[in-house]
């Protein structure tokens, strides 16, 4: 180009997208610790009936409310099952529902807030007081609710998790929304072409990602804890189905009779998946942020 | 009285350490106004944060020493720095909204600086305050002391911030630049009211500028910082007139002046005799009684009342005009971002207002009518390279794909002087200069017909400037493009424009030739704009005495 002075070029570190998940890794030893945890219960969901040393339904009156040994590591509960067995077992049903329930109330918590966010006005108005209408509501008692009226099955409860996370999703997505609509990026994108409905998906949306992020994270812990907690309530999964939930509720009964075991295991399991992904969310969110990569 | 030597400061970061400011020293005399003048980056304002002692995380002196009235700044116990910050030795800040906490009384905001330093009492505190505002001419300090910061023009904030900084009677003030983003006439105002205090007080300052001809009219002395060290020392009006150091040099070429072209602001050798530029008799476009009216909370905003001009083919107008004048307003609605109220937008003989904002985007007449805008960083989506961005309009409306699209990109990459290897990162890992070009590529991409350029170098230094302003006037000549320059600064527009329309308060009150209006301005606001702009020493002609 004549008469125009280039700046010198610079080389690019050229890095990749597991080359920064690695650093984000090394960077916080609380990320690296949480997303290990994180590939042990993954794996214990997928792999977890194949690797167990007893069926988890089999019963063994003979050899009930044993204590924690070398042959049943966790003890074994009123009927005789091996309770590691059921733990284990029960990892892919509780990830099963928390998965399907967040993944729901992120696509619909963020397409409705997305929308409020961008048009703005009566849309939002509406939206902004049907999410506090949800929000009024204790949220677990909202989900027994919707449970005990659907019927008790693992559907509803998946359905009945997704529709109290809703609002959080798209409060979240509105305000980020809302922030980023007249930006100079998604007015440059309306000038290359694109039509509000495209600007909004492929523009403005992708950017409110990282915040998402954090509370998708946060989102599994508490869907897990509700399908946990309506199944201990009796409003879930049913026996004899190994779920951490049930479980509890049921170990709960022999406590005082000194078979701490029972409940503390199932317990116990599911206080760590809690843990793990709440400390995930930092994490992800330097993931998915192309800010970090510097 | 304040003497620095051999200052070094380094940040620590993920690459290892980077050192910042590598051994600058000066010194400053009682009295005296120094201006520190340098590039982004160049370590100007972390080496007034290193004199506060006020480095982000990260930041540490590794060696040298600052002295001040015999303390000894470096090694200073914070007890002590507290004392000398804000009493002795104050600063003002780059951005007055954000120096200035936003749900806090102004006026309490002065008190809380008197108090904590001692000067004000439960009982006096009111008084002193409002007495502080008026010294910063503000009129009715009695009724300001209760504004929020919201409540005032940036402009106002900035003199709360000065009468912030002044408050104690520090000896020493550092403004950090202190008029970025304020309008043309308010930045004269505040920088006639800041030279005027200190000199009345007696008192030192330094003046940290990317702005050479600002700090050449109000400073006595200047530092130019490149890199993190001082490459030229001297007075003011010697060192423009004459300045010794190549980056010095370019410096002053590269600020835009009276009598100089648009090429004379490269360094010499990359002189290039300017593309034949002329102008079609044939109208391209023609604006009649444009109107925008916002429905305000108290009663109905008029943005934009009753605008008409038009355009000749290959012509280049400048849209000048203060904040809030309707300028972008204005060019918001020419590249159909928005609707008028009421009026015409004549694009080839046909009426584009009539066809709404939003559905705009799939008229064939989208790619004819671009933009470059103001902000190169709010204007890229994070989220996308170098290449998405420019990809976009070739995507979606020419519908390249594959071969034909990276092509493109490679021929507006270099037709931009972008390097290629920087197509592949994202906007934070360029620099303000290259996504100006990325922005630039973006909106030339169709090889549109009429490009609205909303002060595409408003927020960029002053030799990236004239990199930036020669690049549009070369991509002008060769894609026969029609340029809407919008902008504050007649300097700027002058150097690029044909004609230039003057706005007031959504009102044309100019309208001519673009050297005309600049020599013999005929509206009274006209004339104040044209006053208002720092007017730097001649360079290598007899000199003016400065200030």
């Amino acid at each position: 180009m004549s008469g125009i002075v280039s700046p010198a070029p610079t080389p690019a570190p050229e890095r990749g997208a597991l080359a920064h998940v690695g650093h984000v890794l090394r960077e916080n030893p609380v990320t690296a610790v949480s997303f290990a945890m994180f590939a042990v219960i993954v794996l214990m969901a997928v792999l977890g009936p194949a690797l167990v040393p007893y069926d988890p339904l089999a019963t063994n009156a003979a050899r009930a409310l044993e204590p924690p040994s070398a042959a049943h590591w966790f003890g074994t509960d009123h009927l005789g099952r091996d309770v590691f067995s059921r733990v284990v077992v029960a990892t892919r049903l509780d990830l099963t529902i928390s998965v399907a329930a967040v993944a729901l109330s992120f696509v619909i918590g963020a397409t409705l807030g997305a929308i409020a966010g961008y048009r703005g006005g009566w849309v939002d108005a509406v939206l902004a007081r049907v999410l506090d209408t949800i929000m009024a509501f204790p949220l677990f008692v909202l989900a027994m609710g919707i449970v005990a009226a659907m019927g008790n099955t693992i559907e509803n409860i998946v359905y009945a998790t997704a529709i109290i996370n809703i609002p959080f999703y798209a409060r979240v997505v509105r305000a980020e929304v809302n922030i980023r609509r007249e930006a100079g990026f998604a007015l440059a994108a309306r000038l290359a072409g694109n039509s509000h409905a495209r600007v909004l998906a492929s523009h403005i949306v992708p950017n409110a990602l990282p915040p998402m992020m954090v509370q998708v994270s946060l989102n599994m812990g508490w869907a897990i804890l509700n399908a946990a907690g309506l199944s201990f309530i009796g409003l879930g999964v049913r026996p004899p189905t190994p779920e951490w939930g049930i479980m509890v509720a049921e170990g709960a009964n022999y406590i005082v009779s000194g078979h701490w075991w029972v409940a503390l295991f199932p317990g116990l399991w599911l206080m760590l998946a809690v843990f793990t992904f709440n400390l995930m969310g930092d994490g992800l969110r330097d993931i998915v942020d192309p800010r970090r990569r510097t | 009285m304040l003497s620095v030597r051999d200052l070094a400061v380094t940040f620590r970061t993920r690459r290892g350490d980077v050192p910042a400011v590598c051994g600058v020293g000066f010194d400053l005399a009682p009295g005296e106004t120094l201006g520190i003048v340098g590039e982004s980056g160049s370590g100007k304002s972390v080496t007034s944060y290193a004199l506060m002692r006020i480095l982000d995380a990260g930041g540490e002196i590794r060696s040298g020493a600052m002295t001040w009235n015999g303390t000894d700044l470096r090694n200073a116990r914070e007890a002590a720095m507290r004392k000398i910050r804000g009493g002795e030795i104050s600063m003002i800040f780059q951005n007055p909204r954000a120096a200035l906490n936003p749900i806090r009384k102004v006026g309490r905001q002065i008190e809380d600086v008197l108090r904590q330093h001692g000067r004000a009492t439960d009982r006096d505190a009111m008084g002193k305050a409002i007495a502080a505002l008026e010294a910063v001419r503000i009129r009715n300090g009695a009724e300001r002391y209760h504004a929020y910061p919201f409540e005032l023009s940036g402009g106002m904030c900035q003199r709360i911030v000065i009468a912030i900084a002044l408050a104690c009677e520090p000896k020493l003030v550092i403004a950090d630049e202190p008029t970025t983003g304020l309008d043309i006439t308010t930045q004269k105002a505040v920088m006639d009211l800041m030279r005027d205090l200190i000199r009345a007080r007696g008192m030192s300052s330094i003046v940290i500028t990317h702005d050479l001809g600002l700090a050449a009219e109000y400073c006595d002395r200047l530092c130019v910082m490149k890199d993190g060290e001082i490459v030229e020392t001297g007075p003011s009006a010697a060192l423009f007139a004459r300045p010794s150091h190549a980056y010095t040099r370019k410096l002053v070429d590269a600020t835009p002046r009276p009598g100089v072209g648009v090429r004379d602001l490269l360094p010499a050798e990359a002189r290039t005799p300017l593309p034949v530029h002329e102008p079609k008799a044939k109208k391209l476009l023609e604006v009649v009684d444009l109107v925008k009216t916002y429905a305000g909370k108290s009663g109905p905003v008029h943005a934009v009342e009753g605008v008409s001009f038009s355009i000749r083919e290959g012509e280049s107008v400048g849209l000048v005009g203060e904040s809030g004048c309707g300028k972008s307003t204005t060019s918001a609605m020419l590249v159909r971002l928005l609707d008028p109220t009421s009026g015409a937008i004549v694009f080839e003989n046909e009426d584009m207002a009539a066809i709404p904002a939003d559905r705009f985007a799939r008229d064939p007449r989208r790619g004819r009518i671009q933009m470059v805008f103001q902000d190169a960083t709010d204007s890229l989506n994070p989220r996308h390279t170098a290449a998405d961005a420019i990809a976009e309009p070739l995507r979606r409306i020419a519908g390249l794909r594959g071969k034909a699209l990276d092509a493109r990109i490679d021929e507006l990459a270099d037709l931009t002087g972008l390097p290629g290897h920087l197509l592949r990162r994202f906007p934070h890992q360029l620099s303000g200069g290259q996504k100006a070009r990325v922005g630039i590529a973006r909106a030339i991409a169709l090889e549109p017909r009429f490009l609205v350029l909303d002060e595409p170098t408003a927020a960029l230094d002053v030799s990236i400037q004239a990199t930036v302003l020669n690049l549009l006037a070369d991509l002008r000549a060769r894609l026969g493009m029609t340029y809407l320059f919008v902008s504050h600064d007649l300097a700027v527009v002058r150097l690029l424009c044909d004609r230039v329309i003057v706005m007031q308060s959504g009102r044309i009150v100019e309208e001519g030739a673009a050297d005309a209006v600049l020599e013999a301005p005929t509206h009274p606001y006209t004339r104040a704009l044209v006053e208002a702009a720092p007017k730097p020493p001649r360079s290598e002609v007899v000199l003016r005495a400065v200030g």
